[in-house]
């Protein structure tokens, strides 16, 4: 390996490890969301509570497609390890379109929610509830971006170390937010779907 | 369009708000028409807003804190002389303006002044003490600086443009809240958290990466220098509480602006848990605070007793043990709110246990002094005084970690002599003594002896007579953030408090004036060797002000104190014969685009005008994706170049060295002589 290899190896080494302290960080801030749906969760205000507003399909569909979109990333991730830029291209896109289901969904529901009149500012407990899987849906949204910024790269370049860190550092990212969903799935909505 | 924003923001209200106003104005223009006027803006531009070498980022950092540090002490000046007046009267401070000036004095003493100034010593020193070229992230540095100058720049705009907040530096609901404090001044707090917050988390996340992956070869753990490890435990604290600070500041800007209930008093709010959040931010950033401070004293302990730390590795271990229980005793800020006597006696002994590392570390410094031919300069004037004041505080603090006498002294004034005790000599001091001790190495001369000691004996003194009559008036029942009061027992500790006040103002003014006089005596003053003070580790191992590629190149490092080994046996001021060139990250303006987005973004979402605010983030968005294409540009600098350098300094410093070489100091040889005399 010549000196500039090992110096570019060494740099993406540390910027997956910065990055990890990053997701480090962040799961932080979601612990606290977490922390403070448990508290809020009985603050409904004689609004709805958890027990009416979720629905049955939706969430299981939703946690499908997050779910799936992990696999493809990973899928992706291999795909430019091993520097095949068609396979890389179908495994992004696909991961992508799953994304952007989920967040379809996630917006019909919070629409259908604001609708119905249990909007965020109607109790603590809906408060609680949209800030915490809005700022999971936000971390979504984010993710999507990076995805057309990688296909962007990965028009525009050869797959080279560049496209390989960013690419680490963007599989990382999104299995904080699958694992993250899984702690939604399984402390906000099944404890109300199943109450 | 301007959202909540129109004339009547401007301070033609009161006569106070407008002077203060006039002097933020005046002086961001004073400093503007000096830089044109002396033609030095390239130069600045060049040299210092767009450079990504941490020693100038470190610098920039310490400027922010100084002067955040002035208008700080204007607001306490301005409470201790309302305060001393304010008996039976009015004082010359309405409520609603005493109560801006106690809630931005906290801001920005701990966000603004104590942040800058610790992140920027561990900026300028510990990539010199850990024997690295730069931080793992050079760039992701210049950002984080100007993050925390846009929430410092918010705060000060805050004089200008509308009114800072009144809810004290906590901003508890739910006073914070729209309904009690309808204006803008909780949201310039919060956006100015939380805005300096993001720049202070990737600080956090660059210096775990730098201290992690870029030791020089045999920097292993057990011989990090201290400050690096209080460095490293600092920044773990950092990248794992300042969540907390975000989620706090995000949920209550939430409930102001879009209607939410966290905090409110209806619609099933618990304002108890902002308590709960914020104090496992604050609680933590208390250590934050002290942890580096402990390392600059433990550095210069060593140095001015000429001996080795005293059980480093109780001090590594005692500084780990404080960076996990700084996370077990947030509870302690608020145990009246009712939590109940088993959760109030858990957190009350962890409070106590806390204290155990803490008092480790004073007998390590205390066994350090022993026996070491001590050399009282100013920065070891510091410590000791930071020895002695510092353990009357943590007694203090002890006290009222029993929570039945906390049910008496909570919100009193003990509570904030008891605060003002830890963290002036426990952080401050210590940045002061940080200040000091590398200034040389900074910028190659050493700071005037004389001044320093003034500034120290004012500075000393005036805290004692500030803040020891607060402990009295505490236990006689005096209430803390009173505007005025009626009991004429108090009056004379009052008066005493304000007196301090003053020494204090003479020690600032003191430090001014060192500042000049060592700029004008900067040749008397000058260091050749790079070694002004016999010191022991690292960072000394290079020239004063050091190259911008830090070391030619490293030395193999074969224990603790690798600068006090190389001159023990005869190596520091050898030349390094094979240097080759060196590659380092060019400028960038990165940091001042993000910088300013970040303001105008912080700015917006103050005062509401959401349709900004949205496009700065879409323009920081845009950046980063754009900047994720270029590749990093790299300075290289010419194998001759560095060579000449290595000649040049080393040539000087052995000329000027007063030290090489002489084992006299060492500790061992100490403890064999003494007993023969």
């Amino acid at each position: 390996m010549s000196e500039v290899d090992a110096k570019t190896l060494e740099e993406s080494e540390e910027r997956a490890y910065g990055f990890w302290l990053f997701l480090m960080s962040d799961a932080i801030l979601f612990s606290l969301l977490f922390a403070t749906y448990a508290i809020m969760v009985t603050a409904t205000d004689n609004g709805p509570d958890r027990t009416e507003i979720f629905g049955y399909w939706r969430t299981a569909a939703n946690t499908a497609l997050l779910l799936s979109s992990s696999l493809t990333m990973g899928l992706a991730s291999i795909a430019i390890c091993e520097t095949r830029k068609s396979a890389s291209f179908q495994w992004i896109f696909v991961t992508m379109i799953l994304a952007l289901a989920f967040l379809v969904l996630e917006i019909q529901e919070f629409a259908g929610l604001i609708a119905q009149g249990a909007g965020p500012d109607r109790s603590g407990f809906l408060s609680a509830y949209f800030t915490l899987v809005g700022t999971h849906g936000a971390h979504v949204i984010v993710g999507l971006i990076w995805m057309a910024v990688l296909c962007l790269h990965l028009a525009l370049r050869p797959i080279g170390p560049e496209i390989q860190s960013i690419t680490e550092r963007l599989t990382m990212f999104w299995h904080l937010v699958g694992i993250v969903w899984i702690g939604i799935y399984s402390l906000v909505y099944l404890p109300g779907l199943y109450q | 369009m301007f959202g909540r924003l129109n004339e009547d923001a401007l301070p033609f209200y009161s006569e106070i708000a407008m002077a203060g106003a006039a002097v933020t104005v005046g002086g961001g223009l004073f400093v503007v028409a000096v830089v044109l006027w002396t033609g030095s803006l390239i130069y600045l531009w060049r040299n210092w807003l767009t450079s990504v070498d941490h020693k100038r980022i470190g610098i920039m950092y310490v400027v922010v804190a100084l002067v955040m540090l002035l208008r700080g002490f204007v607001d306490a000046l301005m409470m201790r002389a309302q305060q001393a007046m304010a008996m039976n009267s009015g004082g010359y401070l309405p409520p609603e303006h005493f109560d801006q000036i106690f809630s931005s004095h906290g801001t920005i003493m701990i966000l603004f002044m104590a942040m800058p100034f610790l992140t920027g010593l561990i900026n300028f020193v510990m990539p010199l003490q850990i024997g690295a070229r730069d931080v793992a992230f050079p760039r992701l540095n210049l950002i984080s600086l100007y993050l925390t100058a846009a929430g410092a720049g918010l705060v000060l705009v805050s004089l200008v443009i509308g009114k800072f907040s009144t809810a004290g530096w906590t901003g508890y609901p739910p006073f914070s809240e729209t309904e009690f404090s309808p204006g803008v001044g909780v949201d310039y707090w919060i956006w100015a958290l939380i805005v300096s917050g993001v720049g202070t988390t990737l600080t956090g996340i660059n210096f775990i990466t730098t201290i992690v992956k870029r030791r020089a070869p045999g920097m292993t753990w057990m011989r990090l220098p201290l400050f690096a490890w209080t460095a490293l435990c600092a920044s773990i604290l950092i990248v794992f509480a300042f969540p907390a600070l975000t989620v706090a500041g995000a949920m209550l800007a939430l409930d102001r602006s879009a209607g939410f209930h966290f905090f409110t008093n209806d619609g099933g709010g618990n304002a108890m848990h902002f308590a709960n959040i914020l104090w496992m931010w604050g609680h933590p950033e208390v250590y934050i605070l002290i942890l580096p401070a402990f390392g600059v004293f433990s550095e210069i302990v060593a140095t001015f007793s000429s001996k080795r730390l005293f059980a480093y590795n109780s001090l590594v271990f005692a500084t780990v043990v404080i960076a996990l229980l700084a996370f077990t005793t947030w509870l302690h800020h608020f145990f009246t709110m009712g939590a109940g006597a088993s959760v109030n006696t858990a957190f009350g002994i962890t409070t106590m246990i806390i204290a155990v590392p803490t008092g480790v570390k004073v007998f390590d410094w205390l066994m350090t002094m022993y026996r070491g031919r001590i050399r009282y300069q100013t920065p070891m004037l510091w410590t000791v005084a930071f020895l002695v004041t510092f353990t009357i505080g943590g007694m203090s603090g002890v006290l009222l970690a029993v929570p039945a006498v906390d049910y008496t002294l909570h919100n009193t004034t003990f509570l904030v002599a008891h605060f003002h005790n830890m963290v002036i000599p426990g952080a401050l001091f210590g940045f002061f003594a940080g200040y000091v001790y590398w200034f040389p190495k900074a910028f190659g001369f050493r700071l005037d002896e004389r001044w320093g000691r003034r500034a120290f004996w004012f500075w000393v003194t005036g805290f004692y007579l500030a803040f020891m009559p607060l402990y009295a008036l505490g236990l006689m029942g005096m209430v803390r953030r009173l505007q005025h009061y009626d009991n004429p027992d108090w009056q004379p500790y009052l008066i005493v408090a304000a007196i301090g006040a003053v020494s204090v103002l003479c020690g600032l003014i003191c430090m001014a004036i060192q500042l000049w006089v060592s700029i004008r005596d900067r040749e008397r003053l000058a260091d050749t060797t790079g070694d002004p003070w016999n010191a022991r580790t690292l960072e000394w191992y290079s020239s004063s002000p050091p190259p911008v590629w830090n070391f030619a190149s490293l030395p193999k490092i074969e224990g603790s104190d690798a600068f006090w080994r190389l001159k023990e046996r005869g190596e520091a001021y050898r030349e390094d014969e094979n240097v080759g060139t060196i590659s380092l990250p060019a400028n960038s303006n990165d940091g001042i685009v993000y910088g300013a987005l970040a303001f105008v973004f912080g700015f917006c979402m103050v005062w509401h005008i959401y349709w900004l605010a949205l496009l700065c983030l879409g323009a920081i968005m845009t950046h980063l994706i754009v900047s994720s294409f270029r590749d990093p540009t790299a300075e290289v600098i010419p194998a001759d170049e560095v060579a000449r350098h290595e000649h040049d300094w080393k040539t000087a410093a052995r000329a000027g060295s007063r030290y090489d070489g002489d084992p006299l100091c060492d500790y061992r040889t100490v403890l064999r002589k003494v007993p023969a005399q």
